[in-house]
């Protein structure tokens, strides 16, 4: 009988703090922990008695990477509580400052997190040594996402022009100009960039899972949407918990999400491509059949493929409401308290972001509720390497391992969002 | 200036935090791959699954102590480093998870997590220099990139970074916005913030939120009395102090003066 253990303490190249543990006895997988050891910060409780303005800044900071993503959720639920509709150009703009935020975030997975470990190097600078083209690519089309978050919303961490009604200040169309010409080289790098993950060498993995995002029948979801699935599940945001639970389990600081009597499922850029291809514009579901993805897709590792589509998909559509704005009449639409309850979902860069409020008369957050990306994949990311190690078991130790962090980063998991949520340990028995 | 035979060796560490800070050099598009020319990135978890093992030349930390296991490593990090700067609000003043320390934390397990046993965490949110000695303080939430640049720059080199201490309200001045809090009655932290945004907020139509903390020496007593002028209560006074740098002091104190439920 031979024992054996797959540990890393601390996970590169994800944001925030984990681990994983994986144990084996005579080839056979015993034990696989997604370890989240990421200091709670304890959010839910400290929105308590705050101002229902406030969300939007103080949610933000729950991520550093996905600020736009928590900035979004927060104010459509406070919108959904107290009887508003943001429409017209405001929705465009909204739009366009998560288009920022998916080229950025994206951008800086597919290139600085993500692609070291299809070429085998331990970080995007060393890669840079051998493929600097490559890398400053991937830099400058970082940049052009975060030059819409910081001309829309003030700076790209912490966006700061994003109230619950619209935005503090918006902007004539000649200011968006210099934006324009950015982002038409930006469009033609993300075809490059589809072109380029494409090629990169995949493992056959393709898995069963229940994907789940939001679906609008004329956009790709950002920021309005039903909750669907590849199993057929169809509700309305507001009635996310009577479908979706959180279970507190011992190894992780995060919570983890489950469907009722169903388990676990997938969210993300590999979930939203597979349920909304249609919904794509005509030149990236182009790019997309031309790189050899299909209607969806299966296979966790070709996620980096995925993301690209959606950079280009970001890229394209931002040039679209560019070219159409005009500037509204006014930068936000009013909002006046009162005792309700609010609900919404927007697409983060890594999944559906999930947020509830319980307002008193006077406006102040009596609960909050939030459910972030990592946490509802947690589940699928542990049970792709129960399957992925016996797959693998006769690789050498050190290899065997850098190919399961390399199965965690396909997730993109964002820990410091998921505290509410890695270290990685394989143990061979 | 001190020679130098060798890249200085850098390591980010982190703590209870959201990532923003670090993820500044990161964001530091146009040059990123010249600052690596010049310093050996030598732990830096969230780029790099290659660590060196220390001693350190420089350590840039991120994040506030909150667990037990978290107010040791800090001491074992300020051993391994020459020189040490904390970046963000976090780091030099406990961050937005800081607001735990006016309440019972107790409290806020049970609202997140059901299964409170698991959960190991400490009373308070504390800043790192409650630790260990602290070399220098970037402010900001999150830090802004061309001041952290400023001051791996000032580093590499042996100078003093240059990072001004003034208010907000002096960068406001500087830029040509117009007052927001006298001509549009908004209220605004910018007379008792720390310069380094560079007046952001009013420069979109809002009033500052006081990200950069407090400014060297505050007269917080004096924007509570102009913030009952534009009709603020007890409660939104306490609000406003209570943000992202909720618990240094000058904040802290002013907060504490309006808060009802303690006095």
């Amino acid at each position: 009988m031979t024992k054996k253990t797959i540990k890393v303490d601390y996970l590169a190249r994800v944001e925030g703090e984990g681990g994983l543990y994986i144990k084996m006895k005579d080839d056979a997988v015993v034990d696989v922990k997604l370890k989240i050891f990421e200091p709670p910060r304890f959010f839910e409780g400290l929105l308590r008695g705050r101002d229902f303005q406030e969300a939007p800044d103080i949610t933000a900071r729950i991520c550093g990477i996905c600020p736009v993503a928590y900035q979004m959720s927060a104010v459509h639920a406070m919108e959904n509580a107290l009887g508003v509709k943001v429409e017209g150009p405001l929705r465009d703009l909204r739009r366009l400052l998560y288009c920022g935020e998916w080229i950025e975030s994206h951008t800086l997975h597919i290139y600085m997190l993500h692609a070291p470990d299809f070429l085998g190097y331990p970080d995007a600078i060393k890669m840079a040594k051998d493929h600097k083209e490559i890398v400053e690519r991937g830099l400058k089309l970082k940049k052009a996402g975060n030059q819409i978050v910081s001309l829309l919303g003030g700076r790209e961490i912490h966006p700061i022009n994003v109230r619950v009604g619209g935005f503090y200040k918006v902007f004539s169309k000649k200011d968006f100009e210099p934006l324009i010409e950015t982002l038409k080289w930006a469009r033609d790098a993300a075809l490059e960039t589809v072109r380029w993950t494409a090629q990169l060498p995949f493992p056959e993995f393709e898995q069963d899972y229940e994907f789940v995002a939001l679906h609008h029948p004329e956009e790709y979801p950002f920021n309005e949407g039903r909750i669907v699935s590849s199993e057929g599940l169809d509700i309305d945001c507001s009635d996310y918990e009577q479908h979706f639970q959180e279970e507190h389990v011992e190894h992780s600081n995060a919570l983890h999400s489950v469907l009722k009597k169903r388990g676990a499922y997938f969210v993300g850029p590999m979930a939203r491509y597979s349920l909304n291809f249609d919904q794509l514009s005509p030149m990236v579901r182009e790019a997309a059949l031309e790189a050899g993805l299909g209607r969806e897709c299966r296979n966790p590792f070709k996620s980096i493929v995925i993301r690209s589509i959606e950079v280009l998909y970001a890229c394209d559509e931002a040039l679209r409401i560019l070219e159409s704005y005009e500037k509204p009449e006014r930068p936000f639409v009013s909002v006046e308290p009162r005792e309700a309850t609010g609900f919404s979902c927007t697409e983060a860069p890594r999944g559906i972001l999930y947020h509830h409020y319980r307002l008193d008369g006077q406006g102040k957050i009596l609960d909050a509720k939030i459910v972030p990306p990592t946490s509802q994949n947690q589940k699928t990311i542990e049970n792709d390497l129960w399957k992925f190690v016996p797959q693998h078991i006769h690789l050498a130790q050190e290899e065997l391992t850098w190919q399961c962090e390399q199965a965690i980063r396909n997730y993109d998991p964002c820990i410091s969002c998921a505290t509410h949520f890695l270290k990685l340990d394989i143990e061979r028995t | 200036m001190m020679a130098r035979k060798s890249k200085p060796k850098v390591a980010v560490w982190k703590f209870a935090s959201c990532d923003g800070c670090q993820l500044s050099l990161l964001d530091c598009e146009d040059d990123l791959l010249a600052v690596s020319q010049e310093i050996e990135i030598a732990h830096f978890p969230e780029a790099s699954r290659a660590v060196m093992k220390g001693p350190y030349d420089l350590s840039l930390v991120e994040g506030s102590i909150t667990t037990p296991h978290d107010a040791e490593r800090i001491h074992e990090i300020r051993k391994s480093s020459k020189f040490l700067i904390t970046i963000g609000a976090c780091a030099t003043a406990g961050g937005i998870q800081a607001l735990r320390n006016f309440k019972d934390v107790n409290d806020f397990i049970s609202i997140v997590y059901a299964t409170p046993d698991y959960i190991d965490t400490l009373q308070k949110s504390t800043p790192i220099s409650d630790h260990i000695k602290v070399d220098f303080e970037l402010r900001g939430c999150p830090i802004d990139k061309m001041q952290l640049l400023e001051v791996i720059s000032a580093f590499i080199n042996g100078r003093k970074p240059n990072t001004p201490a003034h208010s907000t309200c002096i960068e406001c001045k500087r830029r040509g916005t117009v007052c927001v809090m006298v001509a549009q009655g908004k209220m605004c932290m910018g007379p008792v913030t720390h310069a380094g945004c560079g007046a952001l907020c009013p420069s979109y139509d809002r009033g500052c939120y006081g990200c950069f903390g407090p400014q060297e020496t505050t007269n917080t007593g004096s924007l509570s009395t102009q913030l009952k002028k534009l009709g603020a209560d007890d409660d939104e006074i306490v609000r406003t102090f209570r943000g992202f740098n909720a618990y240094a002091e000058p904040f802290r104190k002013e907060s504490e003066l309006h808060d009802k439920e303690n006095h």
